[in-house]
């Protein structure tokens, strides 16, 4: 048997043992959980503004999205976002609190291999690549723009 | 304003879902996600596409992580704008430092305060 066919074979077997995640139910909950996490949002925006009608409405998400990441933060520490992800897969990824929770986590998981090289390296070990593609993606965007 | 709330659910519910079901689709890692989602929305953002559906649906396309994407574009447009070419190069994090700098303090903080427990899942 040549090595071709026996790591087809293998990727076979390994498909076949992958635990399936149930689609559909999955699907429901994520919607549900980003949606509540959305409204949450925008509740304390318009809080916000309530309290301080003068706020331009940007100033008020900038609060909004502060306090989400910062909850999202004390929440992964104290293990409770582990457990709701668990449950509501892109439902807490998609929205802010899953890039608050990127940053959180890996610094808590390596704080054991010290403050520098382990806790302040690793924090950026998924948010970095966001921030690159992002800023990159955005001072092109910015050039663009200077010759149009 | 029930109406907004409603809009604010759909909307940010819809863009997670479209986030699961790349997951379900093609195993696609969480850093993966947030990349792609955050330069789609700054490419949307670039189009002029992404402004209406904010002022439609508020909050639900300001918290999902292509919000974030989209203030980094809008930032690097406004920047040069305003200051021309060194614009593009500070525009996108300055709009976007406030988030960027709440999740390192915050990260840090707790990070040092609280120890990872053993996963139970």
């Amino acid at each position: 048997m040549d090595n071709k066919e026996r790591n087809l074979r293998y990727n076979k077997y390994v498909e076949s043992k992958v635990p399936k995640t149930k689609e559909f139910p999955t699907l429901i909950y994520a919607f549900v959980v980003g949606g509540v996490i959305c409204m949450l949002g925008q509740g304390i925006t318009d809080l916000f503004l309530y309290i301080w009608p003068t706020m331009s409405l940007d100033e008020a998400n900038a609060w909004m999205l502060i306090i989400l990441i910062v909850l999202a933060s004390f929440l992964t520490a104290i293990g409770v976002f582990d457990m709701i992800g668990a449950f509501a897969g892109a439902g807490t990824i998609v929205p802010i609190t899953g890039f608050s929770n990127s940053i959180t986590s890996p610094a808590m998981e390596f704080k054991k291999e010290g403050i520098i090289f382990g806790l302040c390296v690793k924090m950026f070990s998924v948010a970095g690549p966001v921030i690159v593609n992002g800023v990159a993606i955005s001072v092109i965007i910015g050039i663009i723009y200077l010759f149009i | 304003m029930a109406l907004m709330y409603l809009k604010v659910f759909l909307v940010g519910g819809f863009i997670c879902m479209l986030g699961q079901i790349l997951i379900i689709k093609t195993n696609i890692t969480s850093a993966r996600i947030l990349v792609l989602f955050v330069c789609i929305g700054a490419v949307l953002e670039a189009f002029d596409i992404y402004d209406p559906i904010v002022a439609f649906a508020g909050a639900g396309a300001v918290v999902p992580i292509v919000g974030f994407g989209r203030s980094l574009a809008k930032g690097a447009i406004e920047g040069v704008k305003q200051k021309g070419v060194i614009g593009a190069l500070t525009g996108g994090l300055t709009a976007t430092s406030g988030g960027i700098a709440a999740a390192v303090i915050s990260a840090y903080l707790f990070a040092l305060i609280f120890s990872s427990k053993t996963k139970k899942y």
